[in-house]
């Protein structure tokens, strides 16, 4: 009985806020495009959250203009200047402990909507489809379990907008290369974790916001109700292209995501194919450079100077254009090398994929050494490994 | 009689002072060394301060323009662990030195060697730290929480002079707290009882016990990354077995009563300022002392809403804000107090007070900013964003750093025996408000806009909020150029002050002399507890 009371006032309590800052009509006049508050969302969990978001915020308004509005109505009618007199009470029982007791008193009442909330994000169970997020630095990568599709997730901004040499785009920053497609409509359980340091995933309009920790799988999850691109970034400090690791999400009808998640796998097909035949040098070159500019450069620089002396260069090095360099080139790319910031790629990057990357490193920048690495070579590296 | 006898009758046999370098390297005296303290502060308010505005720089426009990524890190961290551990600290510290044994009638600090020790190991940790920036591989770049792995297996080699520097620091801090607390409990006339002391001295006791507490916690935490870094353990690195968890925990354990160290003593200062400029008793004294002590007990167990994201279990995520959610009737009841001492008071506005009442209000919203981020499922979304970043520098900058700014207009009278010039003093406190505001309240709506913390660079829709935060952030960084006109023109001159500065001022503080002579209460003053005090009646 009391339990259907409470929500009832507690609804109307919510309705009220909901209302007032959802109207279409005010939001535009107040903000216009510039969004002075958090997004409503497209889940019923933002929407939830949104609520609770601004539930808090208009207490903390009342409780700021009672406090504050006593404390400037003293200080301009006890002024000393208009002659006020010092009053000599200092303490009183009553008023001290309604201070305390109502504080407390609005704490529960923001605690208990909260807790509910709280246990409803808790609950990752029955969910329709996993999805396995993997942070890396700087790239996110998407495994969709049990269907054989996974890929990386790379920033799309080209360097020329972000350094000022071209018109800044719409998405600036918030762009990727390919999104995470995911159905409408459809519970979907996200596992998160790291290859290297700790990130976190956020995606303001799911309200879903999850640390990727090295050695944990969190958990989280989201039910979309609209089709639409929703965009977000890493949240956690995690090294120097912290700010350039954007994540999309592009929500799709269930029978959409059926089509695409058939030509992923149709790609992913494709893709193996490559790592078993012959590439010709022009083909490891075009496909090298792609690679490159992707998952290198943003160390070693679209120019191969790198930084050093934490990013070594790769024009005109010995290790990138000696015969005797060759070995150890192809054994970096692939294992990475420890105590530095060089990841090892052998298990990120398909066999093809390295082959072309290193074959263009030893080709650009000047470098120019004729060699073509093939992928059966690198399959032959990776071998002990598997 | 001799002159001789008259010396001993003061109770001290005086060397001639040292003069030059060697005077300020080996002073015991707890009057040059809080000055050292405060010069020491405002020097690392500076450096940290020009990093803000290398940071706001490049956050003028979206796009890349004058720093890379790699040096905006560096920025980040270090002007996060200079603020906290080289310019707040220090200047609480400082402080403490100089009012403390005033306030108490104490002759000196209780140990007067080990004083000097602790503050000279401050200059050379800070030096150590600021060499790093110029080491190969750059400085510290993993923001001043240091999260590992990012500040073990991904750090730069300079990471061993960043620990050896936070270590030293860490000493300098735990024998102050040593010292200050061997003062208080020691040394306070015979009359003073624990319950008549100045609301600046307990909050700085209670404050120092809290250093006692954690700082070690911090040794042990940067020592095991020192083993990570160097001798191949894995209390971090998950390949190894290690926990990167177990690093947050310790850090913030360590971490959120070093916010309350921040804040504390800001209290004790706005509880002597705000009586003194509404002539009246402070409202609540016991109240406010166990309120004081309420907040540094809950301080203890409220560590993991610092990482409301990391994926703990429920049970803890309720935990955890429910604590945290309670923190805020102690801190509400501290500023209760404060309005109910200016009701019905007889107010005026000299510019301790202005610092003081600016420091309510806006600290009050850093305070309500902090209950909005205590509710879990909202801190999803403000998490990491610039709304955290609003709301830490609302308590710690137009709060905390208000607070040290109205201490010292306060007492400048007392160190100098000069006032501070009004006009300049409310230049600069205008100046202030209107930097400060317009550089942090913005960030609250670039946070829920989605803007996350540390990213050199951002989308579009940011650009407003971030155009506003740039230009209040050079207002407010220019703008404290003036407080050092004000402190130099100060100590060089100016209105002479008499022993009781202020018309409504109460304590032991205000009466001796303006200066304060270089030995105070070398026997025990009379003690009238301020309920008692003809001046409150």
């Amino acid at each position: 009985m009391t339990g259907v009371w409470l929500n009832r006032i507690w609804h109307a309590v919510l309705w009220i806020p909901v209302v007032f800052f959802s109207h279409p009509l005010l939001a535009k006049n107040l903000y216009g495009d510039s969004n002075l508050n958090l997004p409503v969302g497209v889940t019923h969990m933002s929407r939830e959250v949104y609520s609770l978001h601004m539930i808090i915020f208009w207490i903390c308004v009342v409780i700021a203009v009672v406090v504050f509005g006593v404390m400037f109505w003293s200080l301009i009618r006890y002024r000393k200047s208009k002659g006020a007199k010092a009053a000599h009470f200092h303490e009183n029982t009553l008023v001290e402990i309604l201070w305390t007791a109502i504080p407390l008193v609005i704490l529960v009442v923001m605690a208990i909507p909260a807790t509910a909330t709280l246990q409803k994000i808790y609950d990752t169970s029955e969910a329709e489809m996993d999805v396995m997020i993997t942070g890396y630095q700087w790239r996110w990568h998407y495994e969709y379990l049990g269907q054989d599709v996974s890929f990386f997730s790379n920033l799309a901004t080209p360097p020329e907008q972000i350094d000022g040499r071209e018109q800044k785009g719409e998405n600036y920053l918030l762009e990727v290369d390919q999104p995470l497609v995911l159905p409408v409509d459809t519970k979907v359980r996200l596992l998160l974790t790291s290859n290297d340091v700790i990130h976190s995933w956020w995606v303001p309009q799911l309200a879903v916001k999850k640390d990727a920790i090295p050695g944990f799988v969190n958990e989280n999850w989201t039910r979309i109700d609209e089709p639409g691109i929703y965009r977000g970034q890493c949240t956690e400090l995690c090294g120097r292209l912290h700010g350039f690791m954007p994540v999309t999400v592009k929500a799709v009808s269930k029978e959409d995501y059926q089509i695409w998640l058939a030509e992923q796998k149709q790609q992913a097909v494709e893709k193996a194919a490559g790592n078993e035949r012959e590439w010709t040098l022009p083909d490891l070159m075009a496909q090298g450079e792609t690679v490159y500019n992707t998952y290198c450069a943003a160390c070693h620089m679209v120019n191969g100077q790198g930084i050093p002396p934490a990013f070594p260069a790769l024009a005109g090095s010995p290790l990138t254009t000696k015969a005797e360099g060759r070995a150890t080139h192809i054994e970096l790319v692939l294992y990475g090398k420890a105590g530095t910031a060089m990841a090892a790629f052998g298990s990120t990057l398909s066999a093809a994929d390295l082959a072309a990357v290193i074959t263009y490193e030893r080709n650009a920048f000047g470098n120019n050494t004729g060699d073509v690495v093939q992928p059966a070579e690198i399959k032959q590296q990776l071998k002990p490994t598997e | 009689m001799t002159s001789n006898s008259y010396s001993s009758a003061e109770g001290h046999i005086h060397e001639p002072p040292l003069r030059g370098i060697k005077r300020w390297l080996l002073t015991t005296n707890h009057k040059e060394i809080g000055s050292l303290y405060l010069i020491f502060s405002l020097v690392m308010f500076f450096i940290g301060g020009t990093m803000a505005l290398v940071i706001r720089a490049e956050l003028f426009q979206p796009g890349l323009q004058l720093v890379q990524p790699e040096f905006f890190n560096q920025m980040t961290t270090m002007h996060g662990l200079i603020m906290v551990f080289g310019a707040v600290m220090p200047a609480f510290v400082g402080l403490a030195n100089w009012m403390v044994p005033l306030q108490i009638g104490a002759p000196d600090m209780a140990l007067p060697r080990l004083n000097n020790f602790s503050f000279w190991l401050l200059p050379l940790a800070f030096s150590l730290l600021l060499s790093s920036l110029f080491m190969e591989g750059g400085g510290p770049n993993f923001g001043w929480t240091f999260y590992a792995p990012l500040s073990t297996t991904y750090a730069p080699p300079s990471t061993n002079f960043f620990i050896l520097s936070i270590h030293l620091a860490g000493i300098s801090s735990i024998l102050g707290a040593i010292n200050i607390i061997a003062t208080i409990l020691n040394m306070r006339t015979p009359a003073m009882k624990l319950m008549d002391m100045p609301l600046f001295v307990w909050t700085w006791l209670i404050t120092a016990f809290l250093l006692l507490a954690v700082m070690p916690v911090l040794a042990g935490v940067v020592t095991m990354m020192l083993l990570d870094i160097n001798f191949g353990t894995s209390f971090f690195n998950a390949a190894g077995g290690g926990d990167p968890v177990l690093f947050q925990h310790l850090f913030w354990f360590f971490g959120h009563p070093e916010v309350y160290i921040m804040i504390l003593p800001a209290f004790g200062i706005a509880s002597m300022i705000v009586p003194t400029f509404a002539r009246k008793r402070l409202f609540g004294y016991r109240s406010m002392v166990y309120a004081t002590a309420s907040i540094a007990i809950l301080s203890f167990v409220v560590w993991a809403h610092h990482m409301f994201t990391v994926g703990l279990p429920l049970a803890a995520q309720l935990f955890f804000m429910y604590a945290t959610m309670l923190i805020a009737v102690p801190t509400g009841v501290k500023v209760f107090n404060w309005v109910a001492t200016l009701f019905h008071g007889s107010i005026s506005f000299e510019v301790p007070m202005l610092f003081t009442l600016a420091f309510i209000v806006q600290f009050t919203i850093g305070g309500l900013s902090g209950v909005m981020l205590a509710i879990v499922p909202a801190d999803y979304q403000y998490h990491d964003t610039y709304f955290v970043v609003a709301h830490f520098h609302y308590v710690l900058v137009p709060g905390a750093v208000f607070a040290i700014i109205a201490g010292v207009y306060y007492w400048l009278p007392k160190w100098t025996g000069f006032y501070p010039d009004e006009t300049l003093g409310r230049w600069h406190f205008w100046l202030s408000v209107i930097g400060v505001n317009l550089t942090f309240f913005p960030m609250h709506f670039s946070g829920l806009a989605g803007m996350p913390r540390r990213i050199p660079d951002y989308a579009l829709q940011f650009a407003d909020f971030n155009l506003l935060s740039s230009l209040g952030g050079f207002l407010f960084g220019m703008s404290q150029l003036l407080l050092i006109w004000v402190v130099v023109r100060c100590v060089r001159g100016g209105k002479p002050a008499p022993d009781k500065a202020w018309e409504g001022a109460e304590g032991l503080e205000w009466q001796v002399p303006s200066p304060a002579p270089l030995h105070t209460f070398s026997t025990p003053p009379e003690f009238i507890p301020e309920r008692d005090s003809p001046g409150r009646a």
